[in-house]
């Protein structure tokens, strides 16, 4: 998903990067108050940000025969909430396009936005969605993700169609065709990315069981549990 | 092996499936160059569609090889798993801590009681209590 540096035109460079800094501004404000309020949720923060540093460092193969990465942004989404991810998908975009010479500057704006706003919004919708009704955390987790990832993908495609329409074809036909490198190749990689975030969130809720609650995440959980406790009882 | 342990493992292994898959079934070799990046075809697309666009800036910082490009990446992937693996190796020391710290109490609590059975009027005070009864048994020992 990552928009090579100087491959936007300048004046769509401009305009994404414009759509983005309010959601990077916000989720820096969010990131300040949660660290202010709970500085013992400093350390799932960094674990966080981690899992996205980990899976958007991993070019899988995929059915497509190309090789892409998953973005690791919906775990952080369902945990803390969308405007951090904001902030920690932009580090680790900041740190590729500085240092990897992957993605870049000028085309920051955009990748943001697909990467660290779209993605992880589309997740968490998702997720809470499910919960809604009722699917089981692991379900909702496991859709949340998948989401985050293949959203961000066709984010990209369109970001590039929009920049790029065909001569002929137009919009569509050029969408068609980012949408066929990425979208596609995403697929199998979101399903990777859904069973990864599940066992990192089923690692989480044995390990830090009361963090979770106090993020909502095992709120419902929890309950039942009381419950089928005091029948017990 | 526990159920938990078993669900974890079936989920890393799929993961895994879905990686070697696409390798181990060749689908990549209707390709000149087969599992390139998604990224790169991109551009390559792009300037299918606009053969005359120039990319109008450039990255500050290239990695000057292939190899100092895997490593940066490596660099990344490691970072990262080193913060994930601190986070879940210090949590489950801490959660380790807690229940020895409440298997202690417990066994305090036990011996407390039972001190406070044995003589009745005592303080039942889990210290003196505890060496009563590791004096006791080394007085049953001499005898």
């Amino acid at each position: 998903m990552h928009i090579a540096e100087g491959f936007l035109p300048p004046a769509h460079a401009v305009a994404w990067g414009v759509a983005s800094a309010p959601f990077v501004v916000h989720g820096v404000r969010s990131l300040t108050r949660e660290v202010r309020e709970h500085p013992e949720s400093t350390l799932l923060l960094g674990a966080s940000g981690a899992f996205t540093f980990v899976l958007s460092a991993l070019k899988l193969p995929s059915v497509t025969g190309s090789c892409s990465h998953p973005t690791g942004t919906g775990l952080g989404a369902i945990l803390f909430r969308p405007p951090i991810m904001a902030v920690l998908g932009t580090i680790t975009l900041l740190f590729q396009a500085l240092l990897l010479a992957h993605g870049g500057l000028t085309t920051l704006g955009a990748n943001v936005f697909s990467m660290a706003i779209v993605g992880p919004w589309a997740g968490y919708g998702v997720y809470r969605l499910l919960r809604r009704y009722a699917v089981p955390l692991m379900v909702a987790v496991f859709f949340g993700a998948f989401v985050a990832d293949l959203s961000t993908y066709c984010v990209t495609s369109v970001q590039l169609a929009l920049a790029f329409p065909d001569p002929s074809s137009g919009f569509l036909g050029a969408l068609a065709k980012f949408g066929s490198i990425f979208a596609v190749t995403q697929i199998p990689l979101a399903v990777s990315e859904g069973l990864l975030t599940v066992f990192v969130m089923r690692l989480l809720a044995q390990s830090s069981k009361g963090e979770l609650s106090r993020l909502g995440v095992l709120v419902a959980d929890r309950k039942t549990t009381t419950g089928t406790e005091a029948v017990a009882r | 092996m526990s159920r938990n342990a078993k669900i974890n493992t079936l989920l890393l292994v799929i993961v895994a499936a879905l990686a070697v898959l696409p390798l181990a079934l060749g689908l990549g070799d209707h390709k000149e160059e087969p599992f390139t990046g998604a990224d790169g075809e991109a551009e390559t697309a792009i300037t299918e569609i606009k053969p005359d666009y120039e990319p109008w800036f450039s990255p500050l910082y290239e990695p000057p090889s292939g190899e100092i490009e895997s490593a940066l990446f490596s660099l990344q992937a490691a970072l990262g798993a080193g913060v994930l693996a601190y986070y879940f190796g210090l949590h489950r020391g801490r959660r380790q801590g807690e229940l020895r710290a409440l298997a202690q109490r417990d066994v305090r609590v036990a011996t407390a009681a039972d001190g406070a059975s044995d003589e009745p009027g005592g303080s039942g005070e889990s210290g003196e209590s505890g060496e009563s009864g590791v004096s006791g048994v080394s007085a049953h020992e001499r005898a």
